[in-house]
């Protein structure tokens, strides 16, 4: 049953970040979802100071402020004239540092294991596990990601038009009236959301990695916005169910193993792909020297 | 906080963060310029494989061979980014997350293999991960004075072609130099400085000494060789008072302290620099506005002095 339920979780973070990655792709912000993973420390520290308990809720609570602190401090930054990669770093880097600040002048209070806050373990998943009236209602963290994944896919398909032109052409959505600054916080909430939901139970490297490698092996295989969605959602679940039993056969990190079999997925796609593979552009290449040769 | 002049140990340290800061605020003002500000945020975590299998390898816990190994691992990962931005339609940004996460995944899993094999405690492995800049002795700090210079001597050597391929790599190309070189050599050594610097303020922290000060720099001038010196000036700055404020102080560590100070100068920057500024930006606009006022109080008064005119002479 456990084996299940760590799957299930990998698949449902998967499923979040893969939708959300495909338009940060886009919009060339890959490293948004790594940079707030980071920026939540101080969150959870300041949490865990003003509540004094090591109840998820509070960490979640502050994770999430700070998390879209760090989107809104992004994008003023970015609107002052800022890089966006130089503002995404700027930013990202000084809250860590800010929360590492934290930690030390409190060493003595707090109690928290810093590995386990921002390196969540997804095998613990099935034991911390949600109960209402005496009922198991199964792992907390299923429900939690379930909940941000409905709301990712019910913003998703009811604004998609709007999203798509946003990512694609932002200067023509302004011009037809859509509020694009208004579409760009909500994605970059639900980024922040999906993020904050998911490293406490299965570890930041997890987010990161499904919010950039399976959308940018989509890239790889489709030039549609809908298919290139889909083909995230299916690699991201591909990476989740092959990483646990590559886990499992190696008895290595289960996070670890899930990066890394969408890593291998992302150079098949990288050498193979029919339409953008390495050895398919090469190829070509050669018919058609061959052919003016000719 | 006298003791910072009296205490060897702490001179040590002083002038290795202030070497560190100047050696990757000079690499990162071309980093900066060519878009790749995040570039070592992605070589410190792609580094993580490379030390678990240099300890692998040679089972022995030390700093030079987890450096090599560390290098070794940067580089290939400098490779697989120009390689995927390069062969595929895939962007900067993309490619280094792919790298990034790839990279400390696989890190993890070998850390896991170390956890559960005979090879032992791996708490050495997470003190280098996390720097430790409090402990830095003379040896590391010869290390650093070493790579510092040779950093500092390969990029003003190599001026004119970094400063080419930062702004116009088409042009770089045209002229006949190899452009794909020239950008793997740059990262290299940015790979050098970002490894430089994980030992000293550890994963996270390193890539704000390469980010920070080259974009507080840009806010004072748009000279390349100026923004290099400024930025350099700003690394050792903020190196510096970090190491300051951390000797007061029992227990803050000094790498968070270097970061939040030149978090403090790139604020001041934002706010103060000239003509990109924010004040400089409103103050131009209310200079503006005023003119403009002005301009048109003059013109209206032409124009009632024409009108008036106009009418004095039909009348």
């Amino acid at each position: 049953m456990s084996g299940f339920w760590i799957m299930l979780t990998g698949a449902l973070v998967a499923a979040c970040c893969g939708i959300l990655g495909c338009f940060l792709i886009l919009r060339r912000m890959a490293l948004v979802g790594d940079a707030i993973s980071h920026s939540v420390l101080p969150g959870i520290v300041i949490a865990f100071l003003v509540s004094g308990s090591r109840d998820s809720f509070f960490m979640l609570f502050g994770a999430a402020i700070i998390g879209f602190l760090t989107v809104f401090l992004i994008q003023m930054f970015q609107q002052s004239g800022v890089q966006s990669d130089a503002s995404i770093g700027v930013v990202f880097t000084s809250l860590f540092a800010a929360g590492v600040l934290l930690v030390s002048l409190n060493a003595q209070h707090v109690d928290l294991d810093l590995d386990c806050v921002l390196y969540g373990e997804i095998a613990y998943v099935q034991w911390n596990s949600l109960t209402i009236g005496g009922v198991d209602l199964g792992p907390k963290a299923v429900w939690l990601l379930g909940i941000t994944l409905f709301i990712i896919v019910a913003l998703i398909t009811l604004f998609y038009k709007q999203f798509k032109l946003c990512a694609f052409d932002p200067a023509l959505a302004a011009a037809i009236g859509i509020p694009v600054a208004l579409f760009h916080y909500v994605l970059m909430g639900l980024v922040s959301m999906a993020t904050v939901s998911s490293f406490e139970s299965v570890g930041a490297i997890l987010v990161v990695g499904l919010l950039i490698v399976p959308p940018a092996t989509a890239y790889l295989l489709t030039d549609r916005l809908g298919t290139m969605i889909g083909l995230s959602l299916v690699i991201g679940v591909i990476s989740s169910v092959a990483g646990y039993y590559v886990a499992a056969a190696l008895d290595a990190s289960i996070a670890g193993c899930m990066v890394c079999v969408a890593g291998v997925l992302f150079v098949l796609a990288f050498l193979f792909s029919p339409s953008h593979g390495f050895v398919v552009r090469k190829l070509r290449q050669r018919v058609s020297t061959a052919r003016e040769a000719y | 906080m006298l003791n910072l002049f009296t205490d060897p140990n702490l001179q040590w340290i002083l002038l290795g963060s202030i070497l560190l800061g100047i050696s990757t605020g000079v690499i990162g003002t071309f980093a900066y310029l060519r878009k790749q500000s995040l570039i070592g945020d992605t070589l410190a975590h792609a580094a993580l494989p490379g030390i678990c299998i240099a300890f692998m390898l040679t089972e022995v816990k030390s700093v030079g061979l987890f450096m090599i190994g560390a290098i070794v691992a940067g580089m290939i990962a400098t490779v697989g980014i120009s390689w995927i931005t390069r062969f595929s339609r895939i962007k900067q940004d993309a490619a280094m997350g792919i790298v990034l996460s790839v990279f400390f995944g696989l890190g993890i899993v070998l850390l896991t293999q170390i956890q559960h094999s005979s090879y032992g405690n791996q708490s050495g492995l997470d003190k280098f991960l996390f720097g430790q800049a409090a402990s830095m002795t003379s040896k590391d700090v010869y290390t650093m004075t070493s790579v510092a210079i040779v950093l500092i001597v390969v990029c003003a050597l190599l001026f004119k072609e970094f400063k080419l391929i930062s702004f116009d790599p088409g042009y770089a190309r045209g002229l006949g130099f190899s452009v794909a070189t020239l950008e793997q050599l740059l990262l290299w050594l940015v790979t050098i400085a970002v490894v430089v610097g994980i030992q000293a303020v550890g994963v996270v922290l390193v890539a704000a000494l390469l980010i920070t000060p080259a974009v507080s720099a840009r806010y004072w001038t748009d000279r390349l060789g100026v923004m290099t010196v400024l930025s350099g000036l700003f690394g050792a700055l903020s190196g510096a008072i970090g190491t300051w404020v951390s000797a007061g102080t029992a227990q803050l560590p000094t790498g968070p302290l270097s970061v939040l100070t030149a978090t403090a100068v790139f604020v001041g920057s934002v706010l103060f620099g000239p003509r990109r500024g924010v004040i400089a930006k409103l103050l131009r606009r209310s200079s503006a506005k005023r003119e403009w006022a002005a301009e048109n109080a003059k013109q209206a008064g032409a124009r009632v002095n024409a009108s008036a005119k106009e009418r004095g002479v039909s009348a």
